[in-house]
């Protein structure tokens, strides 16, 4: 048995739904956003498995993995970011739970 | 089974056990931990597909800095009564992930990628991956490039004034 780019897509296809139980299932902010992290590495399994078993040329296939570190910069920019906000809100209302957060819900 | 099979099966298997460890263990500190060790697992399955560039990049910026800025975020978010984890929706939470996980599997199992099908040149990469993505990062990728180091300024300015104490500022 080979290693083939279906087991890279399983692998990525599991990391994303683990990340929406995260997401979906958690309380806290924090924990919401270390699901997000975990749905952008499927992401980049996944870019990096095509990448790799594509038939192109060099310099083509090297585009995946050029995605990837656009993906990773951002994906370092947005907890930045998220942790802030999540922090300001914990300082305003005391809490970082989601379910507790329900000032805008209508 | 090749070698290459065997060392992909660990590592995903450490993936996977470590990003259930996230969502599932009770403890936000161990959370932190359980994504250090699924990330760095990631990195390994980045040098199984000949990434080395990305492999060191995961490494670096989930290794050093995202996982201590969690931490610091756990530790300053938190309250003093223990309270329950998971929110109440957790049943319906399982039930759409098995859901999304279940059509990707169907959806990349029979997906006849016509094109990437038949090559399995991972491994056989003559030239190294970083004077590929180096050249293409600096030639085709250059204004997007430039962008991220933007976004980058713009989401640390945005992130000190955001979480600065404005209080005792002014």
């Amino acid at each position: 048995m080979e290693l083939e780019l279906v087991h890279f897509q399983v692998l990525s296809a599991a990391l994303f739904s683990i990340g929406i139980f995260g997401v979906l299932a958690r309380r806290s902010a924090v924990m919401v956003l270390i699901s997000i992290e975990l749905m952008l590495n499927a992401v980049n399994v996944n870019l990096v498995g095509i990448a790799a078993f594509s038939d192109r040329a060099a310099d083509v296939r090297v585009f995946g993995q050029i995605l990837v570190v656009f993906i990773i910069t951002l994906a370092a920019a947005e907890i930045g970011l998220a942790l802030a906000i999540v922090l300001r809100v914990f300082r305003n209302r005391g809490s970082a739970n989601v379910d507790e957060l329900n000032v805008m819900k209508w | 089974m090749t070698a290459q099979l065997v060392v992909f099966y660990v590592l995903a298997a450490v993936t996977v056990v470590g990003s259930l460890g996230v969502v599932l263990t009770r403890n936000v500190v161990h959370a932190a931990f359980m994504l250090l060790v699924a990330l760095l697992a990631v990195g390994g399955i980045f040098l199984v597909a000949t990434a080395e560039f990305l492999a060191l990049a995961q490494i670096l910026i989930y290794g050093g800095a995202v996982t201590v800025v969690v931490l610091f975020a756990i530790m300053l978010t938190r309250s003093n009564e223990q309270p329950r984890a998971d929110h109440s929706q957790k049943p319906i939470a399982a039930l759409a992930a098995i859901g999304i996980f279940a059509l990707l599997v169907v959806a990349f199992v029979a997906t006849d990628v016509a094109s990437l099908d038949q090559a399995t040149n991972v491994g056989t990469a003559t030239e190294s991956g970083f004077e590929a993505l180096g050249l293409g990062l600096f030639t085709d990728w250059a204004i997007p490039f430039e962008m991220t180091s933007l976004v980058l300024l713009v989401a640390l300015i945005g992130a000190i004034l955001l979480a600065r104490n404005v209080e005792d500022g002014e």
